[in-house]
């Protein structure tokens, strides 16, 4: 299909699209969570109401990603109104449709957040919740269908591909994206628009684009609900990418646990070969890209560049020493940029609005929004994209509707085994990559756990450390010997056994297990235990002395 | 078993050879042929790692070292019914040891290990990214959301007990 082809498409979308403006959406969220919480049924149940009401004509039902609050699903989203409603039965559809699009009426005891809000949002636009928050990655997740490109197409889907092949060089996209000051959201933070550049200097007529999506970290599912609920969107950061640095071959290496995002990616890719934007001469230019997904076999390490490269070439997932970095020599020895879920979700805004736009928001030297994952004991668990530099009190007593059952708030935890736990002193710490790693902890990949006062800080220290153990590829000696020896001396010390001596030990050990490790898993392995101890020392004091 | 007879009595191993072939008899597919052939036997079968080691012409110590590395790989049967305990940090923050204690309780299995009568398998994920359900327990591939202990000892009964 040539460009002229897909336009005439795309405008017919639109025009349908203007249409049916004013008919009522339903959108029924059909994330990972709200699916397990028996969003499906809802759907059937929906479909059939309506047929039965005789509003099939007027009435749209979509099934969508990641809506955000998931511990209140299955979540349902009436547009245009923007009236939520939370955990739906199939039972109590027919009281929505009647009181909802018949009646005009919206049923007050099933709104979102009605059991927690003495006044519960019609329009859920206007709840804290939401309207805290600032959606660029995940600006159509849970508003379109995301097994349908048609969808994504309404929404400027695919815009900013055509706008690089038919307006702008190589050099061009690579400079929009430094401008827009964007950092690696895998976790280390690295210059996105750097790293392309890197890759674009290196001479080869083959080099490799890689989505990275083995989200290992536990308690963080944002590549998940990304790659559920508008998969398009990082096929499109992938070719932009691949265009910029000059590949033609992209590999999406995406978890085993996550079968609902395969699928979903794997359906994505088929239409958009279908439709020309994935293929040989793209859009009838001399572009070719092409994305394969590859699954991972659950292995924490193959989150890191030289592992997932080795996973991808179907061998053990070990690190590899760096340099060379995959900029010079990745996959099969060839320039390879990797780049995270989230990362590449976020290229075709900055090229739609252009890369002075993204700097502009969040803090001069964290650029733009980042997607949490928040869980725990928190009222409101689910999924954010907030600005940097938004505070932790804002996103926990705000946006997540505080701690449940009116506990203490004791530690944030960020960054997963790789992080640390932030304490009620600093709950007004800025979310952003200098600000988390100033007190010891890392932005990371996105997951923020909230603990109550009810959570063991030495417990959780050996949790991570165990985590850690288990994961160790057992390449090197300092994380394979190093991680077991903390986890032993923690589990002392967890059991009260511990002395004194003991944790002089693991200060000791988490200082050279961090500077001689080979890869970041072991660099950063004493993240979790390191932050316990700055900040929670009498834990450890405590459980010595008794 | 050779490779010809092996794959003339069990038609499973059709869809292990088509991988193979689809990757063109290279190494690089390893793990894609092991995620199809584990799809199609529930674990790795030690026959069927020979047949795939000759197909790709590996040693067998490449392949072994490949499926013992990665934990979704498991070489032996998994039992007729799974129990999966998520145990990602918002499920360990909620509660999900107490789950894993009740079942070892009940059913005398810890993680990783199968009844005797291959009825029950229980195993513990490190994180299944339903983080707003937790905790979670996936059953027989099918999510059971804010999880107690009570509960899901009911439904493992309910399961096993049922033809």
């Amino acid at each position: 299909m040539n460009r002229q082809d897909l336009q005439t498409i795309i405008s017919a979308e639109k025009e349908k699209d203007q249409t049916n403006k004013n008919k009522n959406k339903v959108c029924v969220c059909c994330g990972a969570s709200c699916i397990s919480s028996g969003s499906e049924e809802v759907i059937k149940k929906l479909q059939e109401e309506i047929i039965i009401k005789g509003m099939n004509a007027d009435v749209e039902v979509i099934p969508t990603g990641c809506m955000g609050p998931c511990n209140q699903g299955p979540l349902v989203k009436f547009l245009p109104d923007y009236t939520m409603y939370q955990k739906v039965n199939s039972t109590d559809v027919e009281h929505i449709v009647q009181n909802q699009l018949i009646d005009k009426k919206p049923v007050e005891n099933l709104l979102l957040f009605s059991d927690s809000r003495p006044q519960p949002f019609i329009n859920a636009q206007e709840d804290p919740f939401f309207k805290k928050q600032m959606k660029i990655a995940l600006k159509d997740c849970g508003d379109i269908n995301p097994e349908k490109i048609e969808d994504y197409f309404v929404h400027d889907g695919y815009k900013a591909l055509d706008k690089v092949l038919f307006q702008m060089s190589p050099e061009e996209v690579i400079a929009e994206i430094r401008q827009s000051r964007m950092r690696g959201r895998g976790g280390a933070g690295y210059p996105t628009g750097l790293k392309w550049e890197t890759v674009y200097k290196y001479v080869n007529d083959q080099k490799y684009v890689i989505c990275n999506g083995d989200e290992g970290d536990p308690g963080a599912f944002m590549d998940r609900s990304v790659l559920e609920g508008n998969p398009h969107r990082v096929l499109e950061g992938m070719a932009i990418a691949a265009y910029a640095i000059g590949a033609n071959k992209g590999y999406a290496y995406i978890r085993g646990e996550y079968p609902l995002a395969i699928k979903r990616i794997e359906l994505a890719i088929k239409q958009a070969k279908k439709s020309g934007i994935l293929g040989s001469n793209i859009l009838g230019t001399p572009f070719s890209f092409d994305v394969e997904v590859r699954i991972g076999a659950g292995a924490f390490v193959c989150g890191e560049e030289t592992a997932l490269i080795a996973s991808i070439e179907g061998k053990r997932g070990t690190p590899k020493p760096r340099p060379p970095f995959p900029a010079e020599s990745g996959l099969w020895g060839k320039p390879t940029l990797i780049n995270n879920v989230e990362t590449f979700a976020g290229i075709a805004p900055i090229i739609n609005n252009g890369g002075e736009w993204y700097s502009e928001i969040g803090t001069p030297k964290s650029a733009g929004t980042k997607v949490f994952a928040l869980a725990g004991k928190i009222n409101y668990s689910g999924l954010i994209e907030v600005p940097m530099g938004t505070s932790l009190r804002e996103i926990i007593f705000e946006i997540g509707g505080g701690m449940q059952g009116n506990k203490a708030f004791k530690a944030a935890q960020t960054g997963g085994p790789s992080g640390g736990c932030i304490p009620p002193a600093h709950l007004d710490v800025k979310m952003d990559y200098e600000s988390l790693i100033s007190l010891g902890s890392i932005m990371g990949s996105g997951g923020l756990i909230i603990m109550d006062e009810s959570s063991d800080m030495v417990d959780v220290a050996r949790y991570f450390m165990e985590f850690c153990m288990d994961e160790s590829c057992g390449k090197c000696v300092p994380c394979r010997v190093g991680t077991k020896m903390m986890h032993d001396l923690l589990q002392k010390i967890c059991d009260n056994n511990g002395t004194t001596i003991d944790v002089q030990r693991l200060e000791e050990l988490a200082g050279y297990v961090k500077e001689t490790s080979l890869c970041g898993l072991g660099a950063s392995a004493p993240n979790p235990l390191l932050s316990t101890l700055r900040h929670f020392r009498h834990e450890y004091d405590n459980k010595i002395e008794q | 078993m050779l490779n010809q007879e092996l794959a003339k009595t069990d038609p499973r191993v059709k869809l292990i050879a088509a991988k193979i072939k689809k990757g063109n008899y290279k190494a690089d597919a390893l793990i894609e042929i092991l995620h199809s052939a584990q799809n199609a036997y529930g674990y790795l079968p030690m026959n069927v790692l020979r047949y795939i080691t000759k197909e790709l012409r590996l040693p067998p110590s490449r392949v072994y070292s490949t499926v013992t590395f990665y934990h979704f790989f498991s070489l032996k049967s998994k039992g007729e019914h799974t129990c999966l305990v998520c145990t990602g940090t918002a499920c360990y923050v909620k509660g999900a040891q107490l789950i894993l204690n009740e079942i070892e309780k009940q059913f005398a299995l810890k993680p990783g290990q199968v009844s005797a009568d291959n009825k029950l398998g229980v195993q513990v994920a490190r994180c299944i990214g339903a983080c707003g359900l937790a905790p979670a327990v996936v059953l027989d591939d099918e999510v059971q959301a804010k999880a107690n202990a009570g509960d899901i000892i009911n439904k493992i009964n309910a399961k096993i007990v049922a033809p």
